[in-house]
């Protein structure tokens, strides 16, 4: 019975292997150690922690996820659609039944900092835990207390809605063993206290790298320091890269205009559109012009001035660039591409010009300039497929209150006809993008934004 | 079976071959007018009316929609009414995606803004198609929208929305003016949920007890009235409505939640 006896081996040191395995994984997702929780010392510091609380709240931009249009603030509910599933966030209010009524400062901390609930339950990432567990105690503290001080709803969570193994907790676990780890913000000592905080902001509470990064299959960003750009799952637009200028790199763009885009939406040099039109709306907008200034110190050391791609000509200029998207437009110069671009001219002239002028240059403060327009230029080209077909308004902000809008053309203009009008854009007025193909607006075009 | 609650949307070209081959000369120049996305040609100003061709490019040139496809017309109607239906889509109590996803970032101050901008519009409408329907279903929508059916709980339109059918200040809406296919979406959708206003959301009380039937009647016959000159509202009155709308009673509504703001 050698072979029986071999299996039996076998067998044995299978499992054992597996145990270890487990036993790794749940070593890996043990708690960091809790921090004590400064206590208040008087009325004038309640009051001081609740109006940190408030701006600290906005700031991590919980408001997005956390409330349902139209019903209650922070109530929770809404879907957030991921590839794995649907996510619900749960209800921030103080009901006790419902909400975070029953928990501790302790409970809260463990919540952003571990990514663990109240009752153990491992949170699923969507929760950007990822980055907030980079927060500082303080202001965990400060979230809370300004959390406990809303009116408490009585609003039940739903349930999460995700795919089979997704929905397990050992597959969370095990994905936690491979992408998480709780950290600590580490202050860079040979940088000045105001990029520290603008890094600080924009790693931690702002979370921009959920968005401005690309994830591996298993939904990982490479952490909270990736900001290279990535394609936002299931809405489909494309969140440009921070460190590339001719993506949405702010290496040469002078602070204030930085200043006005986050505070406003809209700047001399740029407007919010889709995903980060929110974000404007419900967090940006309100941090104080020191915070965003430091946020831009920080976003334009990722970018020194000196990075920019030779993609974009000067505007008029002569695109004398050498880029590999410049290489595709060469090779695409045959009777039928001449076709396409005569009928997107025409498109053009008949929906666009209006507004955005012959010359693409648009009206300064209304209709964005189309003519060396990064924006135009962006590699996939999903957010003017967005922008085509749902048209938009750019956030009422306190700087911007009375926005001026684009009309949607979903029910006007084809996939066929708007990928016309995109290689027009792309290939006038001494720009030289890549065309952009009827196939490519039908993948982008996916679901809207909400 | 009910209408749909979603209608196609027609595109621009689309439509333009329908009024091009059913309506008289005339109307094709109007309607051509109505067509434009942006205000052609036209030298940038800026006004009200530059601020909201994001939504003419839909409603028609200043918001007033021919009645041939299946956007509303939104100018002249009274104010409150389109404040509170822009509220409704931005916080999705009435439900299509691309008007969802354009309001979602305004607050109600924009909001009201917008919604007197097409409100104090008095615009020359042009009249409506012949109707396809048999004489029989017309005379079964007139006769629900004037008298309505009291054996079944139904008032008739006219009760609430004026004997011109166009409108009460400040909340209630005109009538004239739209589209058959809209006013079967909006009826459809109202009898399946899919269209809902603050509570008590009278019309959607009225439209569970009408059949498909009576829809269609209504629908058609409400279409293909013409909408008289400067067809403004009814002024506000002090005397109950044959039912109770949440509606009328938006300010005293849910406050505008943080997310709004």
């Amino acid at each position: 019975m050698k072979l029986g006896r071999a299996a039996a081996v076998a067998v044995a040191a299978g499992a054992v292997a597996l145990l270890l395995a487990a036993a790794t994984v749940v070593w890996l997702n043990r708690d960091d150690a809790l921090e004590p929780a400064p206590v208040p010392t008087n009325a004038d510091a309640a009051r001081d922690l609740l109006a940190r609380g408030e701006y600290l709240v906005r700031a991590g931009s919980c408001l997005g996820c956390h409330t349902e249009p139209g019903e209650p603030a922070y109530a929770g509910g809404r879907a957030i659609e991921t590839p794995f599933g649907i996510v619900h966030a749960p209800n921030l209010t103080p009901d006790t039944a419902t909400g975070l009524g029953a928990w501790s400062s302790d409970d809260f901390w463990r919540a952003l900092h571990n990514g663990r609930s109240r009752d153990r339950r491992l949170l699923y990432p969507a929760f950007p835990y990822p980055n907030y567990t980079r927060l500082m105690r303080a202001d965990a503290d400060a979230m809370f207390a300004y959390l406990k001080s809303l009116a408490p709803i009585a609003k039940a969570n739903k349930p999460h809605a995700l795919a089979f193994p997704f929905d397990q907790p050992a597959a969370l676990a095990v994905w936690r063993a491979l992408f998480f780890r709780p950290g600590r913000f580490e202050i860079d000592a040979q940088r000045t206290p105001q990029w520290n905080r603008g890094a600080y902001l924009v790693e931690t509470l702002g979370h921009c790298n959920a968005c401005h990064s690309r994830r591996n299959v298993f939904g990982a960003t490479a952490g909270p320091l990736d900001l290279a750009g990535g394609l936002i799952p299931i809405q489909n637009w494309y969140a440009p890269s921070l460190k590339d200028n001719a993506e949405a790199g702010v290496g040469d763009w002078p602070d204030a205009e930085v200043v006005a885009l986050l505070k406003t939406g809209v700047s001399a040099l740029g407007s919010t559109q889709g995903p980060m039109a929110e974000v404007v709306a419900r967090s940006t907008q309100f941090l104080s012009d020191a915070d965003v200034g430091a946020m831009a110190s920080y976003l334009r050391s990722l970018a020194p001035a000196a990075t920019r791609a030779a993609a974009q000509p000067a505007v008029g200029g002569s695109g004398q660039t050498t880029t590999g998207l410049a290489t595709t437009r060469a090779a695409a110069t045959t009777a039928t591409a001449s076709t396409a671009r005569d009928r997107g001219a025409e498109l053009y002239a008949t929906h666009c010009a209006a507004c955005h002028g012959d010359d693409g240059a648009g009206v300064v403060g209304a209709y964005p300039r189309l003519a060396g327009n990064r924006a135009v230029m962006l590699s996939p080209p999903a957010n003017l497929v967005h922008m085509i077909r749902q048209g938009g308004f750019p956030p009422v902000t306190a700087g911007n209150r009375r926005p001026f809008g684009m009309p949607p053309y979903a029910t006007v203009l084809s996939d066929d006809d708007i990928a016309k009008v995109l290689t027009h854009l792309r290939s006038s007025w001494g720009q030289n993008g890549a065309p952009v193909s009827t196939l490519e607006v039908s993948r982008y075009r996916g679901t809207a934004a909400r | 079976m009910l209408p749909p609650t979603v209608m196609p949307t027609p595109s621009c070209a689309a439509r333009r071959r329908r009024v091009a081959r059913s309506a008289a000369a005339s109307l094709l120049v109007v309607a051509l007018a109505l067509i434009g996305s942006a205000a052609l040609g036209a030298p940038f100003e800026d006004t009200i009316a530059q601020r909201v061709l994001a939504c003419t490019g839909c409603h028609g040139r200043e918001g007033r929609a021919a009645s041939d496809g299946y956007y509303p017309r939104i100018a002249g109607k009274p104010a409150g009414y389109l404040f509170n239906q822009l509220r409704n889509f931005r916080d999705n109590r009435r439900r299509y995606e691309l008007m969802n996803g354009l309001l979602a970032l305004l607050d109600d101050a924009y909001l009201q803004e917008i919604a007197d901008h097409f409100a104090a519009l008095d615009l020359p409408y042009p009249p409506p198609g012949a109707p396809a329907e048999p004489a029989s279903t017309l005379a079964v929508g007139e006769a629900l929208v004037r008298r309505g059916d009291p054996a079944r709980g139904i008032p008739a339109c006219n009760d609430c929305h004026g004997v011109a059918m166009t409108g009460r200040a400040p909340f209630i809406p005109g009538l004239l003016g739209l589209p058959r296919d809209y006013l079967n979406a909006q009826l459809g959708a109202w009898k399946t949920g899919k269209r809902a206003a603050i509570a008590p959301d009278c019309m959607a009380q009225v439209a569970s007890r009408l059949t498909p039937a009576d829809i269609g009647a209504v629908s058609a016959w409400l279409a293909a009235q013409p909408v008289p000159a400067h067809a403004s509202a009814e002024p506000a009155r002090a005397d109950a409505l044959p039912i109770a709308c949440g509606g009328g009673d938006v300010r005293g509504g849910p406050p505008p939640t943080a997310a709004t703001r």
